[in-house]
């Protein structure tokens, strides 16, 4: 650490990531400002930084959507764990591995012809990490917190999803450590894939509501 | 002081929404190492996750603010108040007080396990739940002067229990660091018309809505 340097106050001189070289005079505030407490935090003793990158790369590559898509292909493809999902979806989950921070008490919701669930927390951003992993911007902003619970044929609208005429929408507010997934209804012309397969429909916005599963003909997104 | 959340947003005026692809985590590298900043320092064990809420939601300028400079600001706060950190050492970017001791420091090792371990807020029940499925309900109308998870737009309104989820630890206690004081915890569900008025009952388009309301924050209707 570079707690010997001469312009000590200076945040753009003194932060462990000396490898760049001497010039951030293009580093915008808040990177020097984060990586300045980062620094201190780690000389405090309070954090490791192996930890620190351990934890980014976790939520980067491991933990993300497509573990929450697995799930949806399962109960697609599983009568016995779709009804395992309704009954204890926390250790239906469990079982496929994705379990622990932000998803320790689990709710699975069902969409039907009868209902469209939709997932929102109006008070922050809670949101099932260990199925979905982190949060979308739009998810955690003001715009879907304020409006999905009021209007949320228009925000569907936003999402380019059209719901029938009179379909019943159930907004779910998460607002306690329960935490909410969208099982989607399973496509038309899906029968036959294997999990793999189906599990490549399942979209992240659609196990919050704000999507629908693609069907085996349209393209994946990006 | 009068105790104001900033995060409080359901049924508020928001701009159009600005969908995302599923890949896109961060918009700058310095959201990724304050995500893992918070999620370090909140293992310390210094705070739990509803002082932490607490910290974010009263942000003066929380409006403004991108998602991940509110949880700086937040985080910062948080040590600051605590004697973790203090504000000479976030000014000039050094250490100059001695560190105090935390619980814990996560070591790169115990990430996963910690992670998959979570933080379970379910508590063993030693009272019978006040209500039953089905029954219908009123959520508490007053304002209260501290952290909760009642949002304004379902206060006073009439609902139904639907689920009952066993006892859970009560973020109003223990944001204000009064402990757990489990209570029973409950979905309740609401009609359109009785959340927006009777204005907004649209026959053709049905919506209920839903929030998980404790025990105390409920009356029999």
């Amino acid at each position: 650490m570079n707690t010997t340097d001469q312009s000590e106050g200076d945040p753009a001189v003194n932060h462990p990531h000396h490898h760049h070289d001497g010039d951030h005079s293009e580093l915008d505030p808040m990177t020097l400002r984060v990586r300045a407490l980062e620094t201190l935090l780690i000389e405090k003793g309070y954090v490791d930084p192996a930890a620190l990158d351990m934890l980014i790369e976790t939520y980067e590559t491991r933990i993300g959507p497509r573990n929450g898509a697995r799930v949806v292909a399962r109960a697609w493809s599983d009568p016995a764990y779709m009804q395992w999902l309704r009954d204890d979806a926390s250790a239906a989950i469990a079982a496929l591995g994705f379990s622990g921070r932000q998803g320790e008490h689990m709710v699975a919701v069902f969409n039907s012809p009868a209902c469209h669930n939709l997932v929102v927390c109006t008070l922050c951003s809670c949101y099932p990490w260990p199925v979905l992993g982190l949060p979308p911007t739009w998810y955690k902003s003001a715009p879907y917190r304020a409006r999905v619970v009021r209007d949320p044929r228009g925000v569907l609208a936003e999402f380019g999803v059209q719901l029938p005429e009179r379909m019943p929408i159930r907004v779910w507010d998460s607002t306690a450590e329960l935490r909410y997934l969208v099982i989607p209804q399973r496509p038309a012309g899906s029968d036959g894939l294997d999990e793999t397969a189906l599990a490549a429909l399942v979209t992240r916005d659609s196990m919050i509501g704000t999507g629908l599963a693609l069907t085996p003909a349209q393209p994946v997104p990006p | 002081m009068i105790y104001c959340s900033h995060a409080d947003l359901g049924g508020k005026p928001a701009a159009a929404i600005v969908p995302e692809p599923e890949g896109e985590l961060f918009h700058a590298s310095w959201e990724r190492r304050v995500l893992a900043l918070t999620l370090a320092m909140g293992a310390t064990g210094s705070w739990n996750i509803d002082a932490s809420r607490a910290a974010r939601e009263t942000l003066p300028d929380y409006a403004e603010l991108s998602y991940y400079a509110i949880w700086l600001n937040a985080l910062e706060k948080l040590m600051l108040e605590r004697g973790l950190v203090q504000a000479d050492e976030l000014a000039l970017c050094r250490m100059i007080h001695p560190a105090l001791p935390v619980a814990r420091v996560l070591k790169a090792d115990a990430v996963a396990p910690a992670l998959a371990r979570g933080s379970p807020t379910v508590r063993v029940a030693h009272s019978a739940a006040r209500f039953e499925i089905g029954q219908a309900v009123r959520t508490r109308a007053a304002s209260v002067g501290h952290h909760s998870r009642l949002p304004n737009y379902v206060r006073g309104k009439n609902g139904v229990i639907e689920r009952i989820h066993g006892c859970h630890v009560f973020a109003e206690s223990q944001a204000q660091g009064f402990g757990e004081q489990p209570q029973w915890l409950y979905t309740v569900v609401f009609d359109r018309s009785e959340v927006w008025g009777a204005g907004e009952c649209n026959e053709s388009n049905p919506l209920t809505l839903s929030i998980d309301a404790w025990e105390s924050t409920l009356e029999p209707a």
